[in-house]
């Protein structure tokens, strides 16, 4: 169940995202797809934040040792924040590169490991960062405006 | 403002004995139980006749059109769906004898909805060349369009803009009436004999355009006792047959895939098994894939609602009626294609609007308030997704009572609990009999002699 609380923003939801649970991968950002809808923004914006919400939440399945997505819907925009505990990016920049994986041979017969997750989310969102320690976590923040993106 | 919807599936009200089983198996959770009688929600449903086929009391019904329409009409022609031609089987049935009932049936002329697809094949084909959007989604099945449309808006970009096959055939069958006999367009009745009350629907009310060729739909249910009266009839085969293989083909599951045969396709068929790959899509998957043919039915057309035969025996007919038929598109037909192609004879007039049913509210902030109502409400809530109160899930009923079209007592286990400490709180009120019948009601509330007795 989110958890549905008021801290400055319209509306906040967190989902929590578990490591290697690939039966339940992708709820997170189904879940987040139905609330969009429900709340009636613009289906392109929807489009881009499920995107967006899938991919990290699938790095979160696949990269690391379990994290949050969390969602706030300002007046203007939808704010994510993605964040896991686990090995981290050490290479960043690299990491950012169409094509680019670490996944492992196993992943890939899953149909992940492309290296497309991290350029999608750039892709779809207006604003985004990511910041990640080694040993520690990763953390995206993406911003997707309802209004005129790209 | 919501214009009057015109459905071809509706619930006959006699038959329906309130049971909860079809409001479960709605894919846009379109249908409540209320005051003992399943209600269709008109915005939600897209006419799939996933309902006409799971109710045991043959309570939900297509309407569609019937043969009295013809009277109508100077001159009429028959559109028989592929999936038509797959009701019929036997050692010598041909298309050109199916072809041939049909005139007997009283239609003045035949025009195959397959050699139309051979049309609309070529015409999706050249749309995949010129778009960069993948994967392309087919807009042949109705129910499927009005799926996205309600439940994916943000995938109606990925829907072909292109006619489906009924619609061409009307408008060349029409054209080639007007052009042969002099006759003028609203003399000339065009009939779609159709597998499903989807199609019923979109020749009332089309999608992405306004004026459809197509005067109406008879179900293949109607035709197809009239047809077994007259095929045994039927000797001389006249040459009416047209279409290849590769059109006939299109009334079942791959067929128009192949059809279309760009690089990377697939097909999907079932409306719970395209709503998984519209999932999916939703997300960024199957963004390799150039187009894909989602049908609601199993099977593809021959699993139609309004169809006689068991589908996969339908599957085999279809193999059997093309076995002798040419396998290609003829060059004409790829050169006519080419030539109307630019004048947009083929594409779309208007755009494919969404109709999202999701929406709480116009209003953001509205919407907001609703959701974590919603939300509250959903905890009150057993979960257990009985169906009971006559929604279709706890979520639902959540919705249902957010929107003010339902309210929490109709959850039979919130009724309990709620009936329960009414049961608790009168039984409080039994004991504190009043003070003017007994004194040990007084004595209770703490009231001393003297005070009783001003
Ligand atoms: N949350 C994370 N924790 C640790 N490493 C990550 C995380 N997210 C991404 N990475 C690293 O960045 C690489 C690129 O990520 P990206 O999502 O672009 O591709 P992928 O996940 O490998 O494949 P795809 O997303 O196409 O299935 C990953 O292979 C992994 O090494
Ligand atoms: S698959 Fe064919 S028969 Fe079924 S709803 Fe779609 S168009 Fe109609
Ligand atoms: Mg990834």
């Amino acid at each position: 169940m989110p958890d549905v609380k008021d801290v400055g923003a319209l509306m906040s939801v967190t989902y929590d995202v578990a490591a290697r649970d690939f039966v339940r991968a992708g709820e997170a950002a189904s879940k987040l797809k139905r609330l969009l809808q429900q709340l009636g923004l613009d289906p392109a914006v929807i489009r881009r934040a499920a995107i967006a919400a899938y991919e990290a939440e699938m790095n979160i399945v696949i990269h690391s040792y379990g994290g949050q997505i969390k969602v706030d819907i300002t007046p203007e925009s939808i704010e994510m924040i993605c964040e896991d505990s686990g090995p981290g990016i050490p290479d960043i920049e690299k990491a950012l590169q169409e094509g680019y994986s670490t996944a492992t041979e196993e992943i890939r017969e899953m149909g992940f490991g492309a290296g497309m997750g991290l350029p999608n989310i750039q892709r779809s969102a207006d604003q985004f960062r990511i910041e990640s320690t080694v040993g520690e976590g990763t953390c995206l923040q993406v911003t997707i405006l309802h209004e005129a993106g790209e | 403002m919501v214009q009057p919807y015109f459905h071809s599936v509706t619930l006959e009200t006699e038959n329906c004995k309130g049971c909860t089983i079809c409001i479960k198996r709605c894919p846009t959770e379109a249908i409540r139980v209320r005051s003992g009688k399943a209600r269709i929600l008109e915005l939600r449903c897209i006419d799939c006749g996933e309902c006409i086929r799971i109710c045991p009391n043959h309570a939900k019904r297509a309407i569609a059109d019937d043969f009295s329409l013809l009277s109508k009409f100077k001159y009429t022609v028959a559109l028989p769906a592929p999936s038509f031609y797959a009701q019929f089987s036997g050692p010598d049935m041909s298309i050109s004898k199916i072809l041939q009932g049909l005139l007997q049936l009283g239609f003045n002329a035949v025009f195959e909805v397959a050699e139309a697809a051979e049309y609309v094949s070529l015409a999706i084909r050249r749309y995949i060349e010129s778009s960069s959007i993948r994967p392309l989604i087919s807009s042949a099945c109705p129910a499927i369009v009005r799926l996205i449309q309600v439940r994916f808006p943000d995938l109606i970009e990925h829907l072909v803009p292109v006619h489906a096959p009924v619609d061409i055939a009307a408008r060349l069958a029409k054209e080639m009436v007007m052009r042969k006999l002099g006759l003028r367009r609203e003399e000339i009745g065009a009939f779609f004999i159709t597998p499903c009350p989807a199609k019923v629907t979109s020749v009332k009310q089309p999608i992405g355009f306004e004026d459809s060729w197509v005067d109406g739909a008879i179900p293949i249910t109607s035709v197809y006792a009239r047809m077994l009266n007259v095929l045994p009839y039927i000797n001389e085969t006249e040459g009416l047959q047209q279409a290849s293989s590769v059109g006939v083909r299109w009334g079942r599951a791959t067929g128009e895939e192949n059809a279309v045969g760009v690089p990377r396709h697939l097909a999907v068929d079932g409306i719970q098994s395209v709503i998984e790959v519209l999932e999916e899509i939703e997300v960024g998957k199957f963004n390799d894939i150039d187009f894909i043919e989602c049908q609601a039915c199993r099977g593809g057309c021959v699993g139609g609602p309004l169809t006689v035969q068991n589908a996969f025996q339908a599957w085999v007919n279809i193999e059997e009626l093309t076995k002798n038929l040419p396998a290609e598109i003829v060059p004409e037909i790829e050169q006519e294609v080419e030539k109307r192609w630019e004048d947009g004879f083929y594409s779309l007039e208007a755009k494919i609007e969404p109709r999202s049913i999701l929406k709480l509210d116009d209003d953001l902030s509205r919407a907001i308030e609703k959701m974590e109502l919603l939300e509250k409400t959903l905890e009150s809530l057993p979960g257990l997704d009985c169906g009971s109160c006559g929604s279709p899930s706890c979520q639902a009923l959540a919705e249902d009572i957010v929107r003010g079209l339902a309210s929490e007592g109709d959850c039979v286990f919130v009724l309990r609990d709620g009936v329960q400490s009414l049961a608790e709180e009168l039984l409080e009120l039994a004991r504190q009999v009043p003070s003017s019948i007994s004194n040990q009601g007084a004595a209770d509330k703490g009231l001393s002699e003297e005070e009783t007795e001003k």
